[in-house]
Parts: C-alpha cells; structure tokens; sequence
C-alpha cells in the first residue's frame, strides 16, 4: 500500500498505461471463454485513444481491465509503470479513485447527491478535506459550464449537463487517464457534440483520455484508433 | 481525519434515510418499541418491587410478628351450646417469649380493634392498637408532637391515647390535638402524643396499616395507640357478634399479635424456629400465624428476580424483532442501491467504506430509535404511575442496557446487509437496472 501512495513514476518514453500480453478468460460452465487474447497496448502521456469494435469483442471487458475493476488471468497491466495486475481489492479501490476517472455512458451520478457533493465523491474517498475538496468541485464544476447550477440534484439537469458533471467528477483528483465509455451513447447529437468539445478540450490541455465507443463518429476525434475483434486487437490507425 | 470522515458518512447517511422518510421511521419504531418496553417493563418491576420490599422492611427485618389466627372451623366445636370460642394468643404466651427465647430484645403485645374515634362532631374510623411504650422500637413510628406512652400509663391504665397523623387531620384538622379527648366507644382518651406512621421515603398514605393489618379494618383507619391494660380494661377479651340462626356468638381473644425483635439478623431464623416450637407445645388448634419479615424480603427479592428476567427477556426478544425489521429494510436497500454501490466502488471506495456506509445508516437509525424509545420508555412508567397508582423506579442501569442493547442490534443486524454490498462485483454492480 505505501508503494502505490507514491506519485508514479512514468517510464522515461512517458508511457502511462502498458499492456503486455494481456489475456482475460472467463469461465462459462465447462467452456472457458477467451475474452481478451494477447492484447499489447501502449499509452502515452496526453493521448487521446479510441477503443473501436463491435458488440462481443471485448471492449467492455478492456474496459474493466483498464479501469481496474478486474484482474488480467495473465500478462501484465502497468499503470503509471507500476504493475497493477498483483494489487489486492483494497489497492485497485485506491488506483481507481486516484489514477482514473470513469465517464460512463448512462452518467452514474448518484441521485440523492447535488452536483457538488457528486463531484466530491473520488476526493472523499482519497481523504481530501471537506474544504478542500468543496473548493475544488465548485472549480470543476464551473469549467463544465455549471456554475449556477451546484444544488441541482441529477434529476433536475439534462442529459448532457448530467455528462458534464460525470467529467468534473472524472478530473477531481487529477487522475493520470481518463476512462469513458460511449459518453454520448445516451446523449442527443447536440449535448454529445458538447461532450465531446469537453473531451477534446481536455485532450489540449494535455489529458490523456481513453475512450470506448463503436461510433466512427467519435473515434475521429481522437489522434488514435484500436480495434478490437473477437478479443483481439486489429490494426491501429496513427495520427490523423 | 477520522473525524471527517465519520462526519460526512453520518450526514450521507442522515440524508439516504431522509429520501425514504417513511420506511425510515417505520423501520426505526420497531426499536423505540423495543427499547422503550425494556424501560417500562424494568422500571414496573422494579417499582413493584421496592414498593413490595419497602413494606417488608418497614415491618422490621429484624422483627418476627406473631399473629392470632383463627382456627380452622373443623377443629373448632360449633355445637349451639358452646358459643365462645376462646382462641388466639395470650399474654402467657409473651411472657414465654420474653423469658423462654435467648436473643430476644423486646416482645411487644398488641391488642387491636376497630373502632370510631369521635372528636366534637367528626367521626373517623380507627384502629384501636393496645401496646406497650416500647412499641416504638419495633415499628417505623415518628414521634411528631408530644409524647409516646409510657410506663406510668401501663401501671395507672391511664385513659391517655396517641394518635397518628392520618387520625389528626380527620379529627382535628387545624385544632391543636394535644391535650383534647378523643372518645372511642362509651369512653374518652386524652391524646398526649401524635406520631407519623408515613414513611419518609414512601410518600404512599398508610402503607404500614396496609402492611401491617392486612384484611383487618378499613385500609383507611387511622391508628390510635393506648396502653394495653386500658384497652383490656375497657374493651374486654370478649366480642360478641350477632350471626345467623344460631343466635349469637362470641370470641375470646387476648391479644391479636406479639413482635418480638432479636438481636441481630443472624438470630431471626433460628429464633422463628424456637417460636415454632413453642407455640406448637402450647398451642393445638393452630390459631396462629408466624410472619418473618426478613424472609419475606428475601422471597421478595428473589421473586422479583425472576420477574425482572421474564420481562426483560420479553421486551429483549421485542427489540431481536426490531432489529430483524432493520435488516430486512437495510437488506432491501442494498439491493435496491446496487448501482450506487457500483458507482461508489468504481470512484474509489474501498470495501471497508461500503461497509461503513451501510452499518452506519443501521446505526442512526437504531441510535435514533433507542434516544427515542428511551424518552418513551421514561414517559410510561410516569404514566402508570399517574393512572394505574403504581410504583415505578427507572433505574440508570436500565437506561444505559436498553440504550446498549439497540446499539448491539444495530451492529448485529447491520453488518451482514453492509458486508453484503461490499462484496458487491463493482463491475456488475455497475450495470445493474
């Protein structure tokens, strides 16, 4: 536990997130089922990576793998160079709260929380101070565009300002990767444009953001593409 | 740190409990009822309990009482011919008590009747107590004016009596009662003394007449004390009652009870045995009845024992069932907040937090419960009391107990549902409807 505490140390090319052969199989009665094969990624500080690929092929499991919900069955996972692979429950709870920050596609906002206390939530848990970290939501919360809008509970916002508070909550503890999975799954087309101004904002800002999507529509706005196929990784598409 | 931490979690949950309003409050009665019954029920047994050994102890632990009995009618001739029935004990029987016992202090003989004291106009009924002066050192009496009978008015019978309290405010109300005759009968008393008979920590009226002349009298006469020759002088051995078709028929009774007090607790019980068996010797028709105070007090305290058990158990299984209805609420709110838990385990709770999270929502709401229930259960011996006349004592231990109580319900009856969502798989926690 004192280990990970530690400010992580990239590796000298900059490289957050390095998957080494990384395989995921899950057991489905008799049949093991190989959900991810092989996977060999490499991020580096301030990319803006696209994970493409049909439903099936492994990207909602990439996902949990790479925002620390689950563990590899082998290969390595090192995140901010620290193999993350071995981490126990209580470990994982940590490099998720303070290493990723999750954007999902139905929000996840808690409902009887306001936007402020919504965004406090990643800072509660890493045992920033109330006044701290009330400072810092109301900051987040003013850089999405929802100022006047802190007491609002979840229920009272639009879908895309709903998004807008799941980001401020993804950047409250500074994390070294955004995660989001279809932020604009759930979206129109003019709140999901907003959205993704705010990803891309970020991404200039030096973010490093992974998104998961299967619309080609999003993926184009990021510097890199990685399609998945029936757990395999296909072809990557560099810089646009 | 820790501080803040407890803080923030309270208030989440003060807030998660405040959505659900209703299922809250329904959920937090069953642990107020529970509590409160632990109260109620401990503090009306305890009540009855003191009430019970502070009339025992106001008889005197270290007294043992003989009382006349009367015989059994079958051992008793009740041909028409022999009318008097001569019966009870006798004043040779406080002689052998006084000379024939070692550890004896003081025997006392009493003589009681009822009667009506008269004073101008008013009327009252009494119990007419025929003693000896040293009848003070074996009854709870306070002296409040004047004096206690004396040896002077045992050898000149002196028509001289001393009333209690309850006796003066019928009789006298706001007349100076020394000095003034109070006429029993045909005759005329000089009251020359008045003492109290109330407890001073009891502020119950008469509890002594109720102890000590059970079934005798009216529950409400007063006392009056006269020196035993003058009563025997006066009102005879001898009452004649008109009954039924055999006419009439009288009873003889010396005296109606003997107390006698030994020298120390340790002498009661074997001195009740020496009693027995002198009265046994001396008297075949049973026509008495021994009553140990002490034993009585420690029957008392056994039996009140077992009644503090039986009832703490009833309102203890009452609050197991509280503590059971927050389970299943607790147990339905984990489910129904999957998602939440999901949610919070993917922005970094670990599963201690959940853990916290959810035992501390049990425990407002069985901590609200039992402040709630103790202020409930503190409300219902006041009302007994008021209207059922009742004693009650709420004693601290109670308080503390039911409080500790409902704090272990929500500890036991809160950790599986909190374990429960913290074993939660965040990731399909995540995706749960």
């Amino acid at each position: 536990m004192e280990e990970i505490l530690k400010k992580p140390d990239f590796d000298s090319d900059g490289s957050i997130l390095v998957f080494e052969r990384l395989c995921k199989n899950y057991r489905l009665g008799q049949v093991e089922l190989k959900v991810l094969r092989e996977i060999e990624l490499t991020v580096k500080k301030g990319e803006y990576v696209a994970v493409m690929g049909p439903s099936g092929s492994g990207k909602s499991t990439l996902l949990n793998m790479i925002g620390c919900l689950d563990k590899p069955t082998s290969g390595r996972y090192l995140l901010g160079g620290r193999d993350v692979s071995l981490l126990d429950d209580d470990e994982l709870s940590f490099i998720r709260g303070q290493y990723i920050g999750f954007v999902f596609q139905s929000f996840n906002l808690i409902s009887q929380l306001n936007v402020i206390e919504n965004i406090e939530i990643p800072m509660y848990y890493q045992g920033v101070s109330e006044h701290q970290s009330a400072a810092r939501a109301k900051e987040l919360a003013q850089m999405v565009g929802l100022g006047d809008r802190l007491r609002h509970r979840p229920t009272e916002l639009s879908g895309g300002q709903q998004q807008r508070v799941a980001i401020a909550r993804a950047l409250a503890n500074d994390p070294l990767l955004i995660l989001a999975d279809e932020p604009t799954g759930n979206l129109d087309s003019e709140s999901g444009a907003d959205i993704l101004a705010i990803l891309n904002r970020l991404h200039t800002e030096g973010k490093t953001l992974i998104v998961i999507t299967h619309d080609e529509g999003i993926a184009r706005h990021s510097e890199r593409e990685i399609r998945l196929l029936d757990g395999r990784m296909q072809k990557e598409t560099q810089e646009r | 740190m820790l501080f803040f931490r407890v803080k923030k979690t309270v208030k989440l949950g003060i807030k998660s409990l405040w959505i659900h309003r209703l299922r809250s409050t329904l959920t937090t009665l069953g642990i107020i009822f529970g509590v409160a019954s632990v109260i109620a029920m401990l503090a009306i047994g305890e009540g009855a309990s003191r009430h019970a050994q502070e009339q025992i102890a106001r008889l005197g632990s270290l007294n043992i009482i003989v009382k006349t009995a009367k015989p059994p009618e079958s051992q008793t001739a009740t041909s028409a011919e022999q009318s008097l029935q001569e019966y009870g004990l006798t004043y040779l029987d406080a002689e052998r008590f006084r000379n024939g016992i070692p550890n004896v202090q003081v025997v006392v003989p009493v003589r009681r009747l009822s009667q009506q004291g008269w004073y101008r106009n008013r009327k009252v009924p009494v119990e007419v107590i025929g003693t000896v002066p040293w009848h003070l050192e074996t009854a709870p009496v306070r002296l409040l004016t004047g004096r206690f009978l004396s040896s002077v008015d045992l050898i000149y019978k002196q028509d001289i009596c001393v009333i209690d309290e309850s006796v003066m405010d019928k009789l006298f109300a706001f007349d100076d009662p020394l000095g003034q005759d109070v006429k029993i009968a045909s005759d005329y008393y000089r009251v020359v003394g008045v003492v109290s008979t109330r407890s001073p920590v009891s502020a119950g009226n008469g509890t002594e007449q109720q102890a000590e002349t059970k079934g005798r009298a009216g529950a409400n006469a007063g006392n009056i004390y006269i020196p035993l020759p003058t009563v025997k002088d006066r009102f005879g051995e001898t009452t004649v009652q008109l009954s039924g078709e055999s006419g009439m028929s009288a009873e003889k009774v010396e005296l109606q009870e003997i107390i006698i007090k030994v020298a120390g607790i340790d002498k009661v019980i074997p001195t009740r045995e020496i009693i027995n068996t002198l009265l046994g010797r001396f008297h075949k028709k049973n026509d008495y009845q021994v009553i140990v105070p002490l034993e009585l007090l420690r029957q008392a305290r056994r039996t009140q024992r077992i009644f503090s058990i039986v009832l703490g158990s009833i309102a203890a299984i009452s609050l197991v069932v509280g503590g059971i209805g927050i389970m299943n609420i607790m147990l339905a709110t984990v489910s129904e907040r999957t998602r939440e838990i999901g949610i919070r385990r993917a922005l970094g709770a670990k599963k201690r937090d959940i853990v916290f999270q959810f035992l501390s929502e049990t425990l407002i709401l069985t901590f609200a419960g039992g402040i709630l229930g103790i202020l409930l259960g503190s409300a219902i011996p006041y009302l007994v009391t008021y209207f059922g006349n009742m004693p009650t004592v709420i004693t601290p231990g109670s308080l503390l107990l039911s409080f500790g109580i409902s704090g272990a319900v929500g500890v036991t009856f809160g950790l599986y549902p909190a374990y429960r969502a913290a074993n939660m798989d965040p990731i399909s926690a995540l995706r749960h409807e």
